[in-house]
């Protein structure tokens, strides 16, 4: 069954009178459990695309579905909670809470949801440490890495333990021997059953998805399988 | 999130920015600061007017020369006529109204007081022995001036207590000393008690003698300057004022009492316009305070609002995290609360502070009314709603995205 269903989705950006197009007639699905790897050129309209799965951004133009709802028709409560449910989004500009600690930024989604904080604690603590993070948990954002950073917004986007994960870029500031520890995690969470949708520069990274999309220019290029996905 | 977590985190985002959140409290802290201090110095200054009049003796009524407001004529300045006499209080008592309990008849003039080299200006007032009953006044030391000393015309003076102090120092007894009153020498035969009034009229600052040698020996008339009359009881001021007043009118032959050549006015009447002047003055200062309050307010708003584009990456994030506009609102309306009500009661501290320095630097009562204070927290409240719901809703209508890419 599709999870997300994108038809002929356009985005369009006005700046004064030039108008860019960021994302040109648009349409894939995924299914769920499924691993998916977006890659593209920069400026591709990867993120926009991103950003409009996530239910943070609406498209000009088309439709998207996510589990059978259209999700232009909800309202913004509703789609709060999707955020805050549903979804784990890891952002290319990681955008941790200033001046706030690793492990508040990584409760903040469970903050929202009411979640009682011994338990928000012990499940940020729980996820900090399988990030790698486990002597950083009282770091404000400002005195971590760009990595660091990048690994507590992956923390944070787990926490809800959400049903999809929409990440962004997210081993473009981190080692290869931690970007294969991420990506462990992630295949870990699709044996689970969780979806996964991931853009990524590299090739090496884009070999742990099951299958690749290719965006160049706001049109969707290619799409190609990649057998089962690599398997540990 | 539950309403203790949105208070502390509320807490900790005003500590982010310690120096604006002072300043945006200190707004309301002067505001409520001048509210409750300037309305508690109106009510002082009411309290202590009140305490002055009723001081002046109970269920008094004063006669004075001079006709009544006519309609288009000129009033007659206060005691500038020459229509009361002595016989008119003489006739008054005897005529033993049951309504009146006590008639003095007085003489009061400025004159220059001597004693060895000090000398002050201040009121002489030609009185009988009556006028202690009617002006609650009672003797700290020595006598008060008796019927023999009116009857045969004495040189001996009663002296308020400023007086004393003014010309012999504090704590002398000048009981027998020697005084002049226009180079007349008088001999002191008693002290009155302080009675600590205020402003109009301060009997403490007051030298008493026998009417008769007011009239005859200082001052050279045969006139007196007002009459003041003790009702039975409140109950009969009305009736004393009818008994007083048609007897002066038959006595001065004058049929129409629109005519009279006197004017009668009760403690009640000076009281209730010395409240309605103190009212509209205690009103005033909390009108100007109030501004001070709305000024307060507006920097509160301000504030918010200029936190709220600078916090608009962070809103855009707790929206992308699953915030929903109603936590986004609570959160600054929160912050807003937090400063105002947390500045209110600063404020009022501050002004329960400053109202008792001030009310005892000028010796008033001190008074605190709770009503007040409840209106001032109560007030602060909703300063902070008002004034934060607009900021809050600006950064609850933000799109998450477009928050989020704010610079
Ligand atoms: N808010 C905006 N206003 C105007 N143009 C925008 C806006 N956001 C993105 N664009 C434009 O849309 C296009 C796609 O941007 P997008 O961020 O999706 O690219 P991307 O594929 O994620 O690139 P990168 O790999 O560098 O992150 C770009 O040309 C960009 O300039
Ligand atoms: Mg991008």
């Amino acid at each position: 069954m599709d999870q997300i269903s994108v038809s002929n989705v356009s985005k369009i950006y006005k700046t004064g009178d030039v108008d860019t197009t960021a994302l040109d007639n648009v349409s894939f699905s995924v299914k769920k459990g499924e691993f998916v790897a977006i890659m593209g050129p920069s400026g591709s309209g990867k993120s926009t695309l991103m950003h409009i799965l996530g239910a943070l951004d609406t498209p000009t133009s088309g439709t998207y579905i996510l589990d059978g709802e259209q999700v232009g028709k909800l309202s913004k409560d509703k789609l709060a909670e999707i955020r805050n449910r549903k979804i784990g989004f890891v952002f290319q500009a990681f955008n941790l809470l200033p001046r706030t600690t690793a492990l508040k930024n990584v409760e903040l989604p469970m903050t929202y949801a009411g979640v009682d904080k011994d338990e928000r604690i012990k499940r940020a603590e729980e996820l900090l440490k399988e990030v790698g993070l486990g002597d950083r948990m009282d770091h404000t954002s400002n005195q971590l890495s760009g990595g660091q950073m990048q690994r507590v917004a992956i923390a944070r986007a787990l926490s809800m333990n959400p049903a999809i994960i929409l990440a962004d870029e997210p081993t473009g500031n981190i080692s290869s021997a931690q970007s294969d520890e991420i990506m462990h995690i992630f295949q870990n969470l699709q044996k689970q059953g969780h979806t996964i949708v991931m853009i990524t520069h590299e090739p090496s990274v884009a070999r742990w998805a099951e299958r690749v999309i290719h965006i160049k220019d706001g049109k969707i290029e290619k799409e190609e399988g990649n057998g089962k996905g690599r398997k540990k | 999130m539950n309403f203790s977590e949105l208070i502390a985190s509320s807490f900790e985002a005003l500590k982010l920015n310690k120096v604006r959140t002072a300043l945006a409290g200190l707004g309301i802290v002067i505001g409520i600061g001048a509210v409750i201090a300037l309305v508690s110095l109106g009510q002082a200054t009411q309290q202590s007017v009140q305490n002055s009049i009723e001081g002046l003796g109970a269920n008094l009524i004063t006669i004075i020369p001079g006709s009544q407001a006519t309609a288009g004529g000129v009033q007659g300045g206060f005691g500038t006529s020459e229509t009361l006499t002595l016989d008119d209080a003489n006739a008054i008592a005897s005529a033993n109204f049951p309504s009146i309990s006590q008639v003095s008849p007085e003489l009061s003039r400025r004159a220059q007081v001597t004693a060895g080299k000090n000398n002050t200006n201040t009121s002489i007032i030609g009185v009988t022995p009556t006028y202690p009953a009617v002006h609650n006044v009672t003797m700290d030391s020595g006598t008060f001036i008796t019927a023999s000393d009116v009857a045969s015309n004495r040189e001996v003076a009663v002296l308020g207590p400023t007086v004393v102090s003014d010309l012999f120092g504090t704590g002398v007894d000048p009981t027998g000393q020697s005084i002049r009153i226009n180079k007349i020498p008088f001999t002191v035969i008693g002290v009155t008690v302080s009675k600590g009034g205020t402003g109009f009229g301060n009997q403490d600052d007051t030298v008493f003698i026998p009417i008769t040698t007011a009239q005859k020996t200082v001052f050279g008339v045969n006139y007196i300057s007002d009459i003041s009359l003790s009702a039975s009881s409140s109950n009969d001021m009305t009736q004393a004022e009818n008994d007083a007043g048609y007897l002066l009118l038959r006595l001065h032959k004058i049929s129409n009492p629109q005519s009279a050549d006197f004017s009668m006015v009760s403690q009640s009447d000076i009281l209730s316009t010395a409240s309605s002047v103190t009212g509209t003055f205690t009103a005033l200062l909390a009108g100007i305070a109030a501004i001070s309050l709305l000024v307060g307010g507006i920097g509160i708003m301000n504030i918010m609002l200029v936190t709220v584009i600078e916090r608009t990456r962070e809103i855009g994030l707790r929206k992308a995290l699953g915030a929903k506009d109603n936590t986004v609102i609570q959160q600054f309306l929160i912050e807003s609360i937090i400063l105002t009500i947390g500045g209110g009661v600063v404020g009022m501290i501050l002004g329960i502070i400053l109202s008792y320095i001030i009310s005892t630097a000028i010796s008033l009562p001190f008074t605190i009314s709770l009503t007040s204070i409840a209106l001032a927290i109560g007030v602060s409240g909703g300063i902070g709603i008002l004034f934060g719901w607009y900021p809050a809703k600006k950064a609850a209508d933000l799109s998450p995205i477009e928050a989020l890419r704010y610079e």
